[in-house]
């Protein structure tokens, strides 16, 4: 167990080259780091600047909706007989997912900063929309690169971001999913360098990116932190939230790091099982220290370093790595990683849906899916908090598929 | 002195500049590589720069993407590539070759067993895409016990602080991506490149090849008049694409861009 010092550094994470211990940092060729430096002195700067610190808590308030509720799921939770649930609806922030904390955040950046134009990469596409919808209310141009299956998989959000005045350019290399999106989007970088903000969605990449989409999305540890004191006058016992690259989890997990009594526990997509092979679980799996997309982490890669792929029924968690505070956290012991199969992922949106009409996006169901799974196990004053980072509509021809249903 | 400042000592003595040609090891099958290799000394390559193939390219245009692929498809590892070497070695002992890749294969192997062996197969430098000199304490230190030259890139986006850090860092040669861009995209611009390698000669005596955008022989030449080296990749690993149905014509074709290319600088 960590000691209280070590969740003191822990808090302070990252160094100033970005570590998180030894993963984080930044890897990426030449061309790019001059950006880089800029961006993360002018994130420092603005970070604290009160001007700006006013103008995002104001379209968080006024245009993405927040606070956002913490919800008690009190059917869910009886049903259940053991640890009360409570949900952080992340679902209910306008463009239906906690990706617009991040590009409210970076979009501001980029304003700025004073670039004509936005670039993203998406998986399930939630970033992806919700980029776009930023770049349509400041009037910049944006281009999002989505792996050709994960079109298919996504085809509304696609849809979406069309309207939204964004061009989505299909990725046909590689497996066609998150990581090859995420490859094609820093190409279009190192070609684009200065007139280009990359608006990257998840917890991961190079140095400054892990540490601004993380204190972007805080806000939501923040609010759930003060929410569970005022509804129930104490911290939750633990906090569950999905992992594929892992905002909205360091998102949560972030505000709660010195807290050390919460349990902190990230769902890795366990795909068809980890036994299988098919998954997208490099924590829960078997650490691999590893470098892709900029910096160091756990990472599945094969016996020759080459990048292994993978698998998940949702399109959001099917990435090969994690962001670098996760593998750190997991190394010093503080947060603990498992993983939800697809079959049990399907299960909880299905359960969830029915007692509590609340429908989560596929990635969140696997946070619901483990708080399912721990509360019997625990006591009925116990608090389970868990992320639903996401709504479901996006996944309804997903589970309509898979139950034959073709519209 | 090393295998790769002896050969830029040696050209620059002739009055001559370098010619390196870039291929991906094991594309498309790993047995083309070795003949081909020795095809290119023979053209009149001075170092060959041999690709590590990776899933995920980065910093490569599709051409190199592809090369990659067909590399991995065949099972084409870093211990293969590192054997290919090896091989190389045992009729060649005076053309450096550098292995030009991205740093997971690297970091999977373990620095230290990679130094080993790059060391025993005859290897005479790396050149990690994906690393910069602010993350390769570690590796740097490991490849100079072994003698293996770490050759840095700088891009037109490099400032000049920079450049002498990057430069303090490296040894052997260091690689000017002339282009903002992916390996096989826009053309380049001689002049602006004449002028970043003067800032770049304020800061070291090191060569500095030059590399993105060189497609032919007029390109080759009017680099190589401001250049000590003249990095080729995309247009010959576009030879071996087309190619890829009849092997054996492979390094034949191939050398024929490099032998083209090497008059052209000659002249």
């Amino acid at each position: 167990m960590p000691t209280k010092e070590d969740l003191a550094i822990a808090k302070q994470m990252p160094d100033a080259g970005g570590h998180f211990g030894q993963f984080g940092g930044r890897y990426v060729s030449e061309t790019l780091m001059a950006a880089l430096q800029q961006l993360e002195q002018t994130y420092e700067k603005l970070w604290r600047d009160p001007q700006f610190q006013a103008e995002f808590d104001h379209d968080l308030a006024h245009y993405v909706g927040r606070p956002s509720p913490l919800y008690h799921a009190e059917r869910l939770s009886r049903e259940l007989g053991g640890a009360q649930i409570y949900l952080k609806r992340e679902d209910l922030n306008h463009t239906g997912a906690h990706k617009v904390n991040n590009t409210i955040g970076q979009a501001l950046l980029a304003k700025f900063t004073g670039k004509p134009r936005v670039s993203a990469e998406t998986g399930a596409g939630q970033h992806g929309v919700a980029t776009a919808t930023v770049a349509a209310r400041l009037g910049l141009e944006c281009t999002v690169y989505m792996g050709e299956e994960d079109i298919r998989r996504q085809a509304l959000n696609v849809y979406r971001m069309k309207l939204l005045g964004a061009e989505v350019v299909s990725v046909t290399s590689g497996t066609r999913t998150l990581k090859d999106a995420m490859n094609e989007a820093m190409r279009d970088w190192v070609t684009n360098v200065d007139n280009t903000f990359y608006i990257i969605g998840t917890a991961a990449g190079p140095h400054p990116y892990p540490k601004l989409v993380r204190d972007f999305q805080s806000i939501i540890g923040r609010e759930a932190r003060q929410q569970c004191l005022a509804q129930t006058g104490k911290l939750p016992d633990a906090l569950v939230a999905c992992v594929g690259g892992g905002s909205n989890a360091i998102g949560l997990f972030h505000p709660f790091i010195e807290d050390a009594d919460v349990r902190m526990i990230g769902v890795e997509a366990g795909g068809y099982g980890i036994e299988t092979g098919q998954h997208a679980a490099p924590l829960s799996s078997h650490c691999r220290p590893g470098v892709l997309h900029g910096n160091r982490t756990c990472l599945m890669s094969d016996e020759g370093g080459q990048v292994i792929g993978t698998h998940s029924v949702s399109a959001g968690l099917d990435y090969p790595g994690v962001g670098p505070e996760h593998s750190y956290l997991q190394e010093i012991g503080r947060a603990e990683y498992t993983a939800i199969n697809d079959d049990e992922a399907l299960h909880a949106f299905r359960h969830l849906t029915l007692t509590e009409g609340i429908m989560p996006a596929l990635e969140s169901s696997h946070a619901v899916a483990e708080a399912m799974k721990m509360a019997p196990t625990m006591g009925k004053d116990q608090i389970i908090l868990v992320n639903l980072s996401g709504r479901g509509d996006k996944d309804i021809h997903t589970v309509a598929e898979i139950d034959g249903i073709n519209f | 002195m090393s295998r790769i400042t002896e050969c830029f000592n040696n050209l620059k003595s002739q009055g001559r500049k370098a010619l390196i040609p870039y291929v991906t090891a094991g594309d498309p099958e790993p047995k083309v590589t070795l003949p081909l290799m020795h095809a290119l000394v023979e053209s009149g390559a001075d170092i060959i720069e041999l690709g590590i193939p990776f899933s995920d390219p980065m910093a490569d245009g599709p051409v190199i993407q592809l090369a990659c692929e067909r590399a991995l498809l065949h099972g084409t590892r870093l211990v293969d590539v590192l054997d290919m070497v090896a091989e190389f070695r045992k009729t060649n002992q005076t053309t450096p070759v550098v292995l030009m890749g991205y740093l997971n294969p690297i970091e999977v192997m373990g620095y230290s067993a990679f130094a080993d062996k790059a060391k025993a197969v005859g290897l005479d430098g790396v050149l990690t895409v994906d690393l910069p000199p602010e993350e390769a304490g570690e590796f740097n230190q490991l490849m100079k016990a072994s003698d293996i030259d770490v050759i840095y890139l700088l891009a037109p986006t490099t400032e000049e602080a920079r450049i002498k850090q990057i430069c303090a860092a490296g040894s052997g040669y260091v690689y000017y991506v002339s282009v903002k861009g992916v390996t096989g995209s826009a053309s380049l611009n001689v002049a602006e490149v004449a002028d970043k390698l003067e800032i770049i000669r304020r800061h070291t005596d090191m060569p500095v090849g030059v590399g993105f955008g060189i497609r032919d022989d007029a390109s080759a030449r009017a680099i190589s008049e401001v250049a000590d080296g003249v990095i080729v990749g995309s247009v010959l690993v576009n030879k071996i694409a087309e190619l890829a149905g009849n092997q054996e014509q492979i390094p034949g074709a191939v050398a024929a861009i490099t032998a083209s290319m090497r008059q052209a600088m000659d002249k």
